[in-house]
């Protein structure tokens, strides 16, 4: 692939000013992909972009504070990395973005779905993207797959395919998929009686095994050792394994995402059990855009829970 | 004795210290007749209010929870209650998404001199909620099974 020729160049150039560049490279698997951190010119041949490059790498930016860093972004990482800059988390000088245009991602979810009966994930040999489709090397021969059927939900939403803010953008920009988000993942799932909606996240909560893959995969979760799920003091969260404390934690999430969650879904895609965590996000993120017009990651101005106005023009109070 | 006839619900009322919770002492000077389903808790301003404190108390098993603070321009701090608006009305818009009935959760403005509003927010409020009736949300709470089994 061309384009991953000029991503590497790119790379390559950058390299000497900055203590590492964080890409992805091969993963365990064929169909998997894994950060990769780039050191050297060595490490920068193994670098890989393209349609199985899932990981955010904005996630590891607020550990690597003090050094300066470079990331190869898509057009949603870079979202990630622009709230971080906008909240004050990291600083801006101490990043340089490699962006290039994304044409969507996969998901394992579905690929593994789709491959149902003809072989594991994990027995697939190689990888070979061919315009729209990706064809797989499977022990039973090749098999040919559509992108738009494997690839992840969000990318059927993508607003922001390039990463606007990068210091380099290698080859030519995508196209949005769509103009705006309309939400209508949100308004199907509202489609459900509030009981009915109750049922679901008891029945989907039931499942978590509270590992906070969730919270450990968020690129904006920032407190890391200071969670106050893990806090005793407040003790927010009990130890009792009930759907409760479950659905609790999954609100705390949300509820310090608010306003802030670009919907990258690594939130999601990190859940060993498959609960559909973005759904509580993006409640908040639609909510958030409705008030104040605000879209996480995108906007330069001060977050909108983190400021006001004397007269709220959109809250409509409620009169007594 | 309660204003009304039904049994009495859980209802959870955040109260900032310097207006609402001055408001409700107020109206009970003033010996204004109120329902009695509110159990009050005082903080110390309305930008206090954590919104998980109103969904841990929604998930705990209470049928409403009520923010009160001072009016806006008129906060003790400034400008807490600015913040809080803006974090309480997100919340709200949330509520339904988990499968709560929004109209379970309020948030007001009430001066510590109103005691004769405070006593129609409390009215109204209550009044609402027993209309809603008790709240079905409460996966596995076990010390409300023993609650409501007391209670039966």
């Amino acid at each position: 692939m061309a384009i991953q020729d000029d991503i590497k160049s790119a790379i390559a150039e950058a390299l000497p000013g900055l203590s590492c560049v964080i890409g992805w490279g091969a993963g365990p698997e064929a169909l998997r992909a894994a950060p990769l951190f780039m050191r050297d010119a060595a490490d920068v041949d193994k670098f890989t972009a393209g349609f199985l490059a899932v990981n955010n790498p904005a996630l590891f930016l607020p550990s690597l504070k003090g050094a300066k860093v470079g990331l190869v972004v898509k057009g949603c990482d870079a979202r990630s990395v622009g709230q971080l800059v906008a909240e004050n988390l990291v600083s801006r000088e101490a990043i340089h973005l490699i962006g290039y245009p994304c044409r969507g991602v996969i998901d394992m979810d579905k690929a593994t779905a789709a491959l149902e009966g003809r072989c594991e994930p994990g027995e697939v040999k190689g990888l070979r993207e061919e315009n729209e489709d990706i064809v797989l090397d499977a022990p039973g021969g090749e098999i040919r797959l559509a992108k738009k059927d494997v690839a992840a939900d969000k990318c059927a939403r993508c607003r922001y395919p390039n990463a606007e803010s990068a210091d380099v953008f290698v080859g030519e920009k995508a196209a949005p998929v769509v103009e705006r988000d309309d939400y209508a993942d949100l308004a199907a799932f509202e489609n459900m009686a509030l009981d009915a909606r109750k049922a679901f996240w008891e029945k989907e909560m039931s499942r978590c095994i509270r590992c906070y893959a969730c919270r450990n995969a968020c690129p904006l979760c920032v407190c890391r050792d200071h969670c106050v799920a893990s806090s005793r003091e407040p003790h927010w969260l009990t130890q009792a394994d009930g759907v409760r404390d479950k659905l609790f934690f999954q609100l705390i999430h949300a509820t310090h995402l608010a306003g802030r969650c670009t919907g990258c879904g690594e939130c999601e895609r990190a859940c060993p059990v498959g609960i559909p965590l973005l759904t509580l996000k993006r409640a908040f993120s639609r909510q958030v855009e409705g008030l104040f017009g605000y879209t996480a990651g995108i906007d330069r101005s001060t977050p909108p829970l983190l400021t006001f106005k004397l007269e709220e023009p959109a809250i409509k109070e409620r009169e007594w | 004795m309660s204003v009304l006839k039904e049994k009495e619900l859980r209802v959870i009322g955040f109260l900032c210290n310097w207006c609402s919770y001055g408001g409700a002492d107020t109206a009970g000077v003033g010996r204004f007749a109120q329902p009695t389903d509110l159990r009050i808790v005082r903080v110390p301003c309305s930008g206090r209010i954590n919104p998980l404190f109103v969904l841990k108390a929604l998930l705990g098993g209470a049928d409403g929870v009520l923010v009160s603070g001072c009016h806006p321009r008129d906060c003790h701090y400034a400008e807490g209650n600015f913040y809080a608006r803006r974090r309480l009305e997100v919340l709200k818009g949330f509520l339904p998404v988990l499968g709560i009935d929004p109209r379970r959760f309020e948030y007001t403005w009430v001066s510590a001199s109103e005691g004769q509003r405070w006593q129609h927010v409390v009215t109204t409020f209550t009044a609402n909620i027993h209309a809603l009736g008790p709240a079905s949300f409460s996966p596995d709470a076990p010390e409300l099974e023993i609650l409501n089994a007391a209670a039966r």
